[in-house]
């Protein structure tokens, strides 16, 4: 057989191509659901972490089941949505769409005798997207009418590639931190989101945070995804269902 | 060449990195903590070895006009292989390791063994051979991440090793050594120290 001859090559280069696609497919499929998994408990990690509860791979899942009461997909005027799953709505999908037609998933969370939700965010940062997990207290004793979840519990921030040192500093406890006990709605129930200031927000204020210096454009980007992610729940949050 | 010179000469007299200067990209890339650089390490490793393997046996028949493509499947196909299995078992590591997995593919050492060695050797020793250059980088990289790690983050594998009472007296953490231009720096210091007592890789002329 003459290696050197065209016919010889291509149908080698057919061969070897048709192999290494087959195996790739397979190991592909077969390590499908163990990727998934992975996928599945970091999310439930964010989710608990955004709850100010630490857990690892191991112990997520339980922790999870633990404290996650409920979770509901709901639409721009606060109803509920069935027949969509919460837990896979792709919000990199919805963000596209208006902020009326969008699929909106809300988390319930019990820990002690308090209720929580948890509001998943997703946004622009200055290299690629960035997202996060909003946990709200719900203040039981306002009446209807008021916002029930306006005070920030807690938050996690996490991104894809921003500057390491400033932008990338937003999946930081001491930045994820200054979040804790802010609100979204003003006194007179309107949504104001939370701003991210540049340049030393005042302490005093309920809905300020510092930026990261170095970092504006992350920093704007988050403040960004605050407002358009949070805003769409405002009846939702208001309503009390 | 016998077949532990094979194993335990990138070890030192033809060290991928140290010597020949190959897979420096990674080896400042990955090694700010341990973790990384040894999964990183066993990854090229695992390549390296199966590659060399892969081509040495079809060495006899891959076309020569178009042996570096075969030799770039075969090695993408193993890299891509790693890569779906570090996601699926290790997927902490795999997150930090990103883009570097796929990186492997155009890690200078793999295409050097494929074409300098497994092209001519057969299957066992360029196995060996391969083992022995994945194993080489390995080393360095591990040293490395070593030192940075210690000397950046104050840890090993994560785990504290400079006491709290270092820090409450006044010790800080090395900044620069968690950033790439001190690893190339400490690559410089391990080359420097491996000719101090290696006389045979100083140039003569």
């Amino acid at each position: 057989m003459n290696i050197q001859s065209n016919k010889y090559t291509y149908i080698y280069s057919t061969i070897i191509v048709l192999i290494v696609a087959t195996g790739l497919a397979i190991v592909a499929t077969a390590l499908k659901p163990a990727q998934d998994k992975n996928v599945e408990i970091e999310k439930k990690q964010n989710i608990l972490t955004s709850l100010r509860v630490t857990s690892d791979p191991t112990n997520a899942e339980v922790l999870y089941e633990q404290y996650i009461t409920d979770s509901y997909t709901l639409n721009s005027k606060g109803e509920k949505v069935s027949g969509v799953d919460p837990f896979t709505v792709n919000l990199r999908g919805e963000m596209k769409k208006s902020a009326e037609e969008r699929n909106l998933p809300a988390f319930e969370a019990k820990l002690g005798d308090s209720t929580f939700m948890v509001i998943p965010v997703y946004g622009k940062g200055l290299w690629g997207p960035i997202w996060g997990y909003v946990s709200f207290l719900k203040d039981e004793s306002l009446p209807g009418g008021q916002p029930h979840f306006n005070t920030i519990y807690g938050v996690m921030f996490d991104h894809k590639g921003e500057t390491p040192g400033l932008g990338a500093e937003i999946n930081q406890p001491f930045f994820m931190d200054h979040f804790q006990g802010k609100k979204i709605f003003n006194e007179q129930g309107e949504f104001v989101s939370v701003e991210v200031v540049k340049g030393g927000a005042d302490p005093a204020s309920l809905y300020e945070v510092d930026a990261i210096s170095g970092g504006t454009i992350t920093s704007k980007g988050l403040e960004e995804m605050l407002e358009e992610g949070l805003q769409p729940y405002q009846n939702f949050f208001k309503s009390n269902n | 060449m016998k077949n532990y010179q094979l194993l335990l000469n990138p070890l030192n007299d033809e060290n991928p990195i140290t010597v020949q200067v190959l897979g420096i990209c990674s080896a400042l890339a990955v090694t700010v903590q341990m973790k990384p650089a040894i999964v990183m390490a066993l990854s090229v490793t695992v390549v390296t070895a199966f590659s060399n393997l892969i081509i040495s046996m079809g060495r006899n028949t891959i076309p020569p006009r178009i042996r570096i493509i075969i030799q770039l499947v075969v090695v993408a196909f193993l890299v891509i292989v790693v890569d779906q299995v570090l996601k699926a078992y290790v997927y902490d590591v795999s997150k930090k390791l990103s883009v570097f997995v796929g990186l492997i593919i155009t890690n200078c050492i793999l295409m050097g063994r494929l074409e300098a060695f497994a092209m001519s050797n057969k299957p066992f020793e360029s196995f060996l051979d391969g083992i022995g250059n994945g194993a080489g980088y390995g080393l360095i990289l591990i040293a490395l991440g070593t030192i940075r790690e210690l000397l950046g983050s104050g840890s090993l594998m994560g785990y504290q090793i400079i006491p709290q009472a270092f820090y409450e007296s006044g010790y800080q953490d090395n900044g620069m050594m968690i950033l790439p231009p001190m690893a190339l720096i400490t690559v410089g210091i391990i080359i420097w120290i491996q000719r101090g007592y290696n006389r045979k890789l100083i140039d003569k002329s």
